[in-house]
């Protein structure tokens, strides 16, 4: 039973660390600010929730599991939060999402008045 | 005086589980820390209906485990996304109509959308999100509209004023 809960949170483990690399891949590959907040976004849910599940696993019914799981609660609460403030300081310093060739014409809804209220 | 009864009992759980002592003195220190957050969060105006969203917690046990899988199959999109390069990626700003009538409604949903890799929100005007979505799927996953029925069922809208604050 021990052996099978330490493979499991080995598994865990390991396929965390590896959206934590897809991550951090995508931090550098991606575009622009906006989609390497995306990025971002994969370390802060599957990364981190994997790897809680496999520390979870090696800690056991005990209080360890409590504070762990405190962690998560709290990181799923503010990362979006610091994510959004992060966005909103691109936006408000002027920095315009970039649409590849794949977007039709129009698509960039961020121009002219709607640029202004950005920036209120 | 109902949200002051949450925090009371919410203070006491954390420290209990995260000291894990029950000798005198530690839990004589524990209640003199929670009176006195208690007290100044009653100074500061602060405990109602925002801050201790009690009313969504049964809701949220439901809503919780959904967006969790939501998380999980936009985590695998996107990271397919970025695997295979620029090709895959579709980056496109779009709007949203949020049906919450509460902030914290409102909040909930801007927050759900952008802990949901794939879609960030960017700017909120009244019940109007600017998104930015990175692939095609997580913008198509958005517009379907599911994720706003669920936060506006999990809300469960109560008129200001009717809510007993404290």
């Amino acid at each position: 039973m021990e052996m099978i809960l330490y493979i499991l949170s080995w598994i865990a483990i390991i396929t965390g660390s590896v959206f934590c690399v897809i991550g951090a891949m995508g931090l550098i590959r991606l575009p622009d600010v906006y989609c390497r907040m995306h990025a971002a976004g994969i370390i802060d849910t599957v990364g981190v929730g994997l790897i809680f599940l496999g520390l979870a696993f090696q800690a056991g019914w005990t209080l360890v599991l409590a504070k762990l799981a405190m962690i998560l609660v709290f990181i799923l609460f503010t990362s979006p939060t610091s994510c959004h403030a992060l966005c909103r300081a691109a936006a408000y310093s002027g920095v315009h999402p970039m649409h590849g060739e794949q977007a039709p014409d129009g698509a960039n809804v961020i121009d002219g008045e709607e640029d202004a209220s950005l920036k209120t | 005086m109902v949200h002051t009864l949450a925090l009371t009992a919410g203070l006491a759980l954390l420290w209990l589980l995260l000291s894990g002592y029950f000798l005198t003195l530690i839990l004589a220190l524990g209640i003199t820390s929670i009176v006195l957050v208690v007290w100044i969060a009653h100074r500061m105006d602060v405990v109602d209906h925002e801050s201790h969203p009690i009313h969504m917690a049964a809701k949220g046990l439901i809503y919780f485990p959904w967006l969790m899988w939501e998380i999980v199959k936009a985590n695998i999109d996107v990271a397919l996304a970025i695997i295979k390069g620029k090709n895959a990626i579709a980056p496109k700003t779009m709007r949203v109509t949020a049906s919450q009538r509460s902030d914290v409604g409102l909040v909930t949903y801007a927050n759900s959308i952008t802990l949901t890799p794939g879609t960030v929100t960017v700017y909120v005007d009244g019940d109007m999100f600017l998104v930015h979505a990175l692939t095609k799927g997580s913008a198509d996953g958005l517009e379907t509209g599911d994720m706003d029925k669920r936060v506006t069922a999990l809300e469960g809208y109560v008129e200001h004023g009717k809510e007993g604050v404290g």
